[in-house]
């Protein structure tokens, strides 16, 4: 399935977040959302999936969605909005109990995605008993459950320590290589995009705009090659340049509000 | 002590640490109590305290073995636990709707929200006389001020509850479409749980304050009348072995609502 934002701005009162967005996220691709703090790039997430109202423009859908798809468009949060009161298997069962599956289907849902981001043993643990990586796994797992066509990650990863980050991305790559589920993976983290991506779209800073996307032409699996560190530290240097003067200005900003 | 490498000689930092660190000391409070109690009976005893204004704590533990034997105290008690139950039960079931209501729609709230803030401070004990003009001087109008008195408090705790439940957890719920319905079942109101049961804990204590208050007004049983009779009557032993049992009470209440959020919130 193909996701298409056309011409959308989006403002919060007084404030332009984002102008005039174009975007394509194609068939299968990882599409890297990168841009300085405040340049709109969870609010843009937030509208491609539908539960932010644009103040101008549209998002549209192009395509069937995988067959046994329930929420086409699903999303993985940054804080991982898991529900404390619910075990693992409890939270990745509230994405699936509304639409009325057969027992034995939901069971081998639930089953089959904790096996598939290694959280079979935890299916009784609590969030709370977890670490973070463990929790951001069990949000990953919560939206494969509902086979989506397109995944929305919102800087999934940014709220863990560097270990765990690597880790987790390793195995969402791994995860990613044998399934290619479309996703749009906003970051401010360039190594991530750099690790993930297919292309980067570089968005500018408030009002943002989308400045450059740039084509990550290395096969994720070969990222991590000696062969191709040459050329991904090029792509990072062309990354840097777009956003470092932005981001030194978003350092320097006074938070209001 | 050793030389480091200076050729001086090293010394051990001084320790500036420590306290501001409470540690439970177990039994304390136990000794402490018996300890007043123990003081209070040789006190009596000796006859430095009069008997009629203070008797000893023998004398009231014996009043109150007299009431249990004679059954005098489960008439009494039965009266005023169901007065309390069925006053707290109206008022939280109450309270929890208008709270919901005020928590999850605009309209609501902008009406509510106001009448709330504007009734609650009323003590509720002040209304009593005239919910007698209106339901009489019988059961009705006891229970509605105990009633009263809890359903302020439930619709503050209910809708600050609601309010505390991170918006996040709801865009999740949205984000996988689950019906608005689903939203307040499965989100919502399991997210205001800890919020409504520390609610509880004050409504309970207020509607034992009321109870009381409400039975020495006007009846004939009841906790409360009981005391007001023995005190009218100076039998001072049975006075506090009234007291006494208004104590076990609130211990009681407390105790099973601790109970109740460890086992309901057993997540946290």
């Amino acid at each position: 399935m193909e996701l298409i934002v056309e011409r959308v701005g989006h403002r919060y009162g007084e404030l332009t977040v984002l102008e005039d967005i174009d975007l394509a996220v194609r068939e299968g691709e990882i599409l890297a959302l990168i841009g300085p703090s405040g340049c709109g790039k969870s609010t843009l997430l937030g509208i491609m999936g539908g539960i932010l109202r644009p103040s101008a423009g549209r998002v549209l859908v192009k395509g069937a969605a995988p067959a046994g798809s329930l929420n086409p468009l699903t999303y993985v949060f940054q804080d991982f909005a898991l529900l404390p009161w619910r075990t693992v298997e409890g939270n990745v069962a509230l994405a699936l109990e509304h639409h009325n599956l057969p027992p034995a289907e939901m069971q081998a849902r639930i089953a089959d995605v904790l096996a598939r981001t290694g959280l079979s043993e935890f299916r009784q643990a609590f969030p709370k008993q977890l670490s973070g990586g463990m929790r951001q796994r069990v949000g990953i797992a919560r939206a494969l459950a509902v086979k989506p066509a397109v995944l929305l990650m919102d800087e999934p990863l940014s709220a863990l320590d560097a270990q765990t980050r690597e880790l987790l991305m390793e195995d969402f790559l791994a995860l990613w290589l044998r399934e290619r589920i479309t996703a749009v993976y906003v970051t401010h983290n360039l190594d991530e995009a750099l690790h993930l991506a297919d292309r980067v779209a570089v968005l500018s800073r408030r009002p943002g705009r989308v400045r450059d996307v740039i084509a990550i032409d290395l096969p994720q699996s070969e990222r991590s090659l000696p062969a191709a560190q040459v050329r991904l530290a090029e792509l990072h240097d062309r990354l840097w340049a777009l956003i470092r003067a932005e981001a030194q200005v978003a350092e320097r900003e006074i938070v209001d509000g | 002590m050793a030389d480091g490498p200076t050729g001086l000689r090293a010394r051990e930092i001084p320790f500036r640490g420590g306290g501001f660190v409470l540690s439970p000391r177990r039994g304390a409070a136990i000794l402490a109590f018996a300890l007043v109690l123990a003081i209070w009976e040789v006190a009596s005893r000796a006859g430095w305290i009069s008997e009629i204004f203070l008797p000893s704590p023998g004398s009231v533990l014996t009043a109150l073995q007299e009431l249990i034997v004679s059954g005098v105290l489960w008439t009494h008690i039965g009266v005023s636990l169901g007065r309390l139950l069925v006053g707290w039960i109206i008022g939280t079931g109450c309270g929890l709707a208008a709270g919901l209501a005020i928590g999850i729609w605009s309209l609501s709230r902008a009406i509510g929200l106001p009448v709330v803030s504007a009734l609650f401070p009323i003590p509720k004990i002040a209304l009593l006389p005239l919910l007698i003009l209106w339901l009489g001087i019988g059961e009705a109008s006891k229970v509605a001020t105990i009633a009263l008195g809890v359903f302020f408090p439930t619709t503050i705790a209910m809708f600050s509850a609601i309010d505390a439940v991170p918006r996040n957890l709801i865009r999740m719920g949205q984000s996988f479409n689950l019906p608005p319905v689903a939203v307040l079942k499965k989100i919502v109101l399991p997210g205001a749980l800890p919020g409504i049961l520390s609610g509880f804990r004050i409504t309970a204590s207020i509607a034992l304050i009321l109870l009381v208050s409400a039975e020495m007004i006007g009846a004939e049983h009841g906790i409360g009348a009981f005391i007001l009779q023995a005190g009218n009557l100076m039998q001072t032993d049975q006075l506090l072995a009234g007291v006494v049992v208004l104590s076990v009470l609130g211990l009681v209440v407390g105790t099973a609502l601790t109970r109740l959020e460890k086992w309901l919130l057993r997540w946290r």
